[in-house]
């Protein structure tokens, strides 16, 4: 179901956590929620899930607007720091929430099996929740989002605390549930974004400041392109002068690990043309020349700090 | 009606599967029946097959007890987060409050079935008086009602457990004693309805026997009240 968020605000004692923000989220998608800490994700997810209702806006899910009532069983929900009932086991957890989705009594033990073979909580099913490690609890949380198959997942920091490998698995398992729902994840491990979602939201204090692929932020985030060089057959003080002296090129420094030339040009192509000539025309030996693509670290850093 | 019974047996199973129901029950038992049967003006200092001391004693025990099981009923959902989880499932907030209610008050039918011994052992004994002694467990369980709605307010209040049983015994002192004794010390119409409003005022003759619709509306009243604000103070979230 297409999630259609329209002027959503909500403010605590004047301060404004979320400011008049609108987006959409169509079935099939997932949709990366980025922005720094207190930034207003997770105000806007209990929003969307109506733990907290907005002060004004609306929330259309399947061109319905959502009351309390009428959501409830569309959305899976994965709250922050997953939070568990750790004196219960795994199955009588599962069983609960189920039976609190109203899931029917002779369907309820078929779909706690389903989420036990998804999540790969098999070995672990009959333990409780408190001796699991983190990335099965991580997993537990996962299956009482998805019990009640919703149309609708919204996750909150699904991967945190999660070593690679596991993180890896989870996000394959958000991959393989998305294609069929709409789904809204928020995390701070930006390769995630890029390796899971389909589009990516960056929200900062409380407004959205980026919404695209990666790809078209990217190309939003235009400017400065950046060319990494190794020339050698000269000191590299007398290279940097050449270069600096080069038309097109912003800025020449060191790479961060201090053994390439970074280049700052406003078109990459065109100056590489010329670094080249360059290089041909003084004798110099080029070793190494490389675009560097915007990272999405740049582009989340351009546009939440100002 | 459903979802609160969901909720409800959860925290039953809960209760005992940590060992706070079996130390409360004992905690229960034990102090009620040590002075029921083996210390102080107990039932062979006063020589009437009546289970009157039992009930004076019952209502001193079920004071900490009460708060003892309530205390973590809102607390801790707040602490760890849970209470996200269940609010966002198809449960609404008083369905929750309804579950957690039956709950407490469940644990406290069941402290007060085990007492039913007491009842068979003295009617054995000699010519107990059937009438008082369902009044007396009616009255009990109506006061642990409304104790039980009390607790769960100051559970609500708080995401402290120990604040919350604070609490709740404040609030038991304020209607087990403050009340009454104030009222008592005033005249007119201020002292009657501070008498009016305090628990032992109406408990008392219950225990004795009689059975009052007022006293049964003012304990009702009471839970009411009490549960009717823990849902106020549950749906005022951040």
């Amino acid at each position: 179901m297409d999630i259609l968020i329209e002027g959503l605000s909500k403010a605590y004692d004047n301060q404004k956590a979320v400011d008049n923000i609108s987006f959409e989220v169509h079935t099939g998608e997932i949709v990366g929620f980025l922005g720094p800490n207190g930034a207003g994700k997770t105000t806007t997810m209990k929003m969307i899930t109506q733990f907290i209702s907005p002060d004004t806006g609306r929330i259309t899910i399947g061109g319905k607007v959502i009351t309390k009532e009428n959501i409830r069983g569309s959305i899976g929900y994965l709250p922050e720091n997953n939070p568990l009932y750790e004196d219960m086991p795994v199955m009588d957890y599962l069983s609960f929430c189920g039976q609190l989705q109203g899931i029917k009594k002779n369907q309820i033990d078929q779909r706690i099996r389903e989420m036990i073979v998804m999540c790969g909580l098999d070995e672990e099913k009959h333990k409780k929740i408190g001796e699991l490690s983190k990335g099965y609890r991580q997993r537990v949380g996962l299956a009482q989002a998805m019990i009640h198959d919703p149309a609708i997942l919204i996750l909150d920091e699904p991967t945190t605390g999660l070593d690679p490998n596991q993180r890896v698995e989870i996000r394959e398992l958000i991959k393989r549930l998305g294609m069929h729902k709409s789904v809204i994840l928020s995390t701070h491990i930006l390769p995630e974004v890029e390796a899971t979602c389909d589009r990516i939201l960056i929200i900062n204090k409380g407004h959205i400041v980026a919404n695209g692929t990666a790809e078209s932020l990217r190309s939003q985030a235009t400017g400065k392109s950046i060319l990494l060089v190794d020339i050698e057959g000269a000191p590299r003080t007398v290279i940097e002068k050449e270069l600096r002296l080069m038309p097109g090129i912003t800025g020449v420094g060191l790479s961060p690990d201090h053994r390439l030339l970074e280049i700052e040009c406003t078109d990459s192509q065109q100056t590489a043309r010329s670094v080249y000539k360059m290089c041909v025309s003084k004798d110099w030996m080029l070793l190494q020349m490389s675009p560097v693509e915007t990272r999405l670290e740049d582009i989340f850093r351009n546009v939440t700090l100002n | 009606m459903r979802e609160s019974w969901i909720i409800a047996r959860k925290e039953l199973s809960s209760f005992f599967d940590s060992l706070v129901a079996y130390i409360l029950l004992i905690a229960f038992l034990g102090f009620s029946g040590f002075f029921t049967w083996l210390w102080g003006s107990d039932v062979f200092y006063h020589k009437q097959a009546s289970l009157s001391t039992f009930f004076n004693v019952a209502l001193w025990s079920l004071f900490f007890f009460i708060p003892a099981i309530t205390m973590r009923q809102f607390a801790e959902e707040k602490k760890s987060g849970t209470i996200e989880l269940l609010l966002t499932k198809r449960l609404t907030d008083r369905q929750l409050v309804i579950g957690k209610y039956l709950a407490c008050l469940l644990l406290v039918a069941i402290a007060l079935a085990f007492t039913l011994p007491y009842y068979v052992s003295i009617a054995r004994l000699g010519n107990i008086d059937h009438g008082s002694t369902i009044t007396g467990y009616l009255g009990l369980l109506l006061m642990s009602s409304a104790y039980v709605s009390i607790g769960l307010l100051a559970s609500s209040l708080t995401s402290n457990q120990i604040v919350a049983f604070l609490l709740a015994l404040l609030a038991g002192v304020v209607f087990q004693f403050i009340l009454g004794s104030v009222g008592s010390g005033q005249t007119g119409w201020v002292g009657s309805l501070l008498t009016d409003l305090s628990i032992p005022h109406h408990y008392d003759s219950m225990s004795r026997g009689v059975i009052d619709t007022k006293d049964v509306l003012y304990f009702l009243a009471l839970t009411f009240l009490g549960l009717m604000l823990t849902e106020v103070v549950i749906s005022k979230r951040k």
